[in-house]
């Protein structure tokens, strides 16, 4: 199982081990002074094909390559280290490191110092330079493991990334791993930061579309362009991004493409789609199909007119994109229990933004006290924004005209 | 706050079931409120560990290494890294509460699920009122179902109903005694049927222990059942078997459950106290009636155990 670590390709590309993150990515991440790296950089492959040198008993070999000529081993981990670009996909390194560690092997013959065995007593100076930390796991499950090891996910964590919801998703985790904060990440961030998301927003922002690092600068810029030729304005696009993280991972066909659906469908100006879809910007990322089934739903299934539809979704954006089953529970209570008329519900249509129970116990107390009036030409008019979105000791007291214990004692005997 | 928020989330408390909701539902809810308490509580994370580095050592002249332990900054408690401290909570369910019914549901946390336990093995009666509705039949006994009959209801009077309450309650109290599995003949057994706490320990059908009409204004009816082994379809049933044994038919429109074993109306929290706060005071302030009743209710010498 460990050994297949090492054979994931860079790219990702299986899914059998994606739950591993390898620390074969994590090399090029820890710069350490030379000696120090240098027992936990060669026990890591030998961990991870602990198996297979049990089984062939390369174990003496090991140590006494560990121990040996540390002015050889030193520079072949200087090598290895400084050539970040020489970092090879993993199915070539394991062929690179064997033959390595042959020629260590013959070289070993060639040096005149004996094979040390781990009895020989050493001095003082040598025992307290073995440094016996714990080396870091070839595969884990969580980020913990290799916080305190990597730059760059110390320097996410402090920008204020969640690395706990990040490490669900194991490709994500792998990424981060691999990536350098000065040459990666460091120029995504200036950008969001030229874009006017501000520093404590980041981390959000990152949380979220983690994917935005493997994206390249030229295209964001080129996006960020085409919303600025559409005439949306630098804070709105601040804003849009900063509510709909994924939105400049859209190509700009794709974001020609909903721009254009949202304005035949809605056929509204185009300074009004502009306004709707700054509002709501995940109207751009998210799928298409529940918004025209909605917009079905209330030409066909509830019965108002495009104009009404049109004034509704320009105040309340969200109702393109609430669940079908809910909309129409909500209609149907409102419209055929509370007897309301769809001109007055096209005034009100923050009555599809809130939660069903709450209109039924409040209504249902309101007619307990005979209150429950919603037509605005007849006296103690109630109006159903205030119905819905006022709390609850104020509903109480200027519409009910009770006490909230009188309503909690109503509420039991529903 | 977090954990000592924990320490005092053990035990039973009751809910108000409103209509229209899953019990499921309401335990899920139930559960992400006391997590979002737990977690917002701030927990101690370490900040430093304890490593052993290399270095030279204070106040010699030749260059010697020596390992010294110190205290380096870490970031592997820091919470964006670990994530929120509690994930899930061990919720309970008593006497299950179907969609439509409302009324007073007994949960519990914690080591208290062990309590509902006791609770189901008292086997304790409990309390509904139940809304009829006279003059049709459904298929599901509810209001909205799938209506089979219609008849008339004039000939239908208070006394009438009374009746047939009162012989419900006869031949239910026939069923009490012989699911209790006692001999009438002693004089224990006389004692406690006089007292009203003969009731059968172990599984048994639907009995109902008191029933009785508290307002009559036809079609509508409303009747209050004390029962044990229920369920509230077989609550339904029975409405509609009145409805029947009146040469009329009834439905019924509305179940809710006013007490169950030791917990009423005025111990269950609406949605807006299902909070971590709100709750851990119900368990503390249920906590000794609780442990008071199920103790009575164990006691050997009542019925057969």
């Amino acid at each position: 199982m460990a050994l297949l670590a090492q054979q994931i390709p860079r790219w990702l590309n299986s899914i059998k081990l994606s739950s591993f993150l390898t620390a074969m990515q994590l090399r090029k991440c820890f710069p350490r002074a030379g000696k120090t790296l240098l027992p936990g950089f060669f026990a890591q492959p030998q961990l991870s094909s602990d198996d297979c040198f049990l089984r062939s008993g390369f174990k003496t070999y090991r140590t006494s390559s560990v121990w040996n000529g540390s002015q050889f081993t030193n520079s072949s981990t200087q090598e290895i280290k400084c050539a970040p670009n020489t970092l090879l996909p993993s199915v070539n390194e394991p062929s690179q490191k064997i033959p390595s560690f042959d020629s260590e092997l013959s070289l070993e013959g060639l040096d005149d110092l004996p094979p040390l065995s781990p009895l020989q007593p050493i001095s003082e100076e040598e025992a307290v330079q073995i440094i016996a930390d714990p080396a870091l796991p070839p595969s884990s499950f969580t980020l913990r493991d290799y916080v305190d090891h990597s730059e760059t996910l110390k320097k996410l964590v402090l920008l204020g990334v969640d690395l706990s919801k990040i490490e669900k998703h194991p490709d994500a985790a792998n990424l981060l791993l691999r990536l350098d904060f000065e040459k990666d990440i460091k120029q995504i961030l200036l950008f969001l930061k030229d874009l006017g998301i501000e520093d404590n927003q980041l981390g959000t922002f990152l949380t979220k579309n983690y994917a935005i690092f493997s994206e390249d600068l030229e295209n964001l810029k080129t996006r960020v362009a085409y919303l600025l030729s559409k005439n949306f304005s630098k804070v709105d696009i601040a804003q849009m991004v900063r509510n709909a993280p994924f939105l400049l991972s859209f190509s700009v066909e794709r974001l020609d493409n909903r721009l254009g659906f949202f304005q035949k469908e809605l056929e509204l100006s185009v300074k009004k789609t502009r306004d709707l879809v700054i509002r709501l910007p995940r109207l751009l990322t998210g799928s298409l199909e529940p918004v025209k089934e909605n917009m079905k739903v209330y030409r066909l299934e509830l019965g108002f007119k495009h104009n009404e539809i049109q004034h509704m979704i320009t105040k309340i954006p969200k109702m393109l994109t609430a669940s079908k089953r809910k909309v129409t529970e909500t209609f149907d209570y409102v419209h055929n229990v509370m007897c309301i008329p769809h001109h007055i519900i096209v005034k009100f249509p923050q009555v599809f933004n809130s939660r069903l129970f709450k209109v039924k116990e409040r209504h249902l107390f309101l007619a307990y006290l005979g209150r429950a009036q919603y037509d605005p030409g007849k006296p103690n008019y109630i109006s159903l924004d205030k119905l819905v979105s006022v709390p609850d000791e104020i509903f109480c007291e200027e519409m009910a005209k009770a006490s909230v214990q009188d309503f909690e004692k109503f509420l039991k005997t529903l | 706050m977090g954990l000592d928020g924990l320490a005092r989330l053990h035990g039973l408390f009751a809910a108000y079931k409103p209509p229209g909701l899953k019990w499921k539902h309401l335990r899920d809810t139930v559960e992400l409120q006391l997590l979002k308490g737990l977690n917002a509580g701030k927990r101690p994370a370490s900040e430093h560990r304890v490593r052993f580095l290399l270095g030279p050592v204070e106040g010699s002249e030749e260059k010697e290494l020596t390992l010294t332990a110190t205290s380096v900054p870490t970031l592997i408690d820091h919470p964006l890294v670990r994530g929120p401290a509690f994930t899930s909570l061990k919720i309970g369910m008593g006497h299950r509460l179907d969609a439509q019914a409302s009324g007073v549901l007994v949960l519990g946390v914690g080591r208290g699920r062990r309590l509902l336990t006791d609770m189901y093995n008292a086997h304790l009666t409990k309390d509904y009122t139940v809304h009829g509705l006279l003059g049709k039949a459904t298929d599901d006994f509810c209001e909205d179902g799938r209506l089979v009959e219609k008849t008339t209801y004039d000939h239908v009077t208070r006394e009438k109903l009374e009746r047939i309450l009162s012989l419900i309650q006869g031949s239910h109290q026939k069923a009490l005694v012989m699911y209790s599995n006692v001999d009438l003949q002693t004089q224990e057994a006389y004692e406690m049927a006089v007292s009203g706490v003969l009731r059968p320990m172990n599984k048994s059908p639907m009995l109902v222990t008191g029933i009785r009409c508290l307002q009559f204004a036809p079609p509508e009816f409303l009747l209050e059942v004390q029962c044990m082994h229920e369920t509230q379809k077989q609550l339904r049933r029975l409405v509609h078997e009145i409805g029947l044994e009146l040469k009329s038919t009834a439905v019924c429109t509305q179940v809710r459950r006013t007490r169950d074993g030791f917990f009423t109306l005025d111990d269950a929290l609406l949605r807006t106290q299902w909070d971590l706060p709100s709750i851990q005071d119900a368990i503390q302030s249920a906590a000794p009636r609780v442990a008071a009743e199920l103790e009575n209710n164990l006691r050997p010498g009542l019925g057969t155990q």
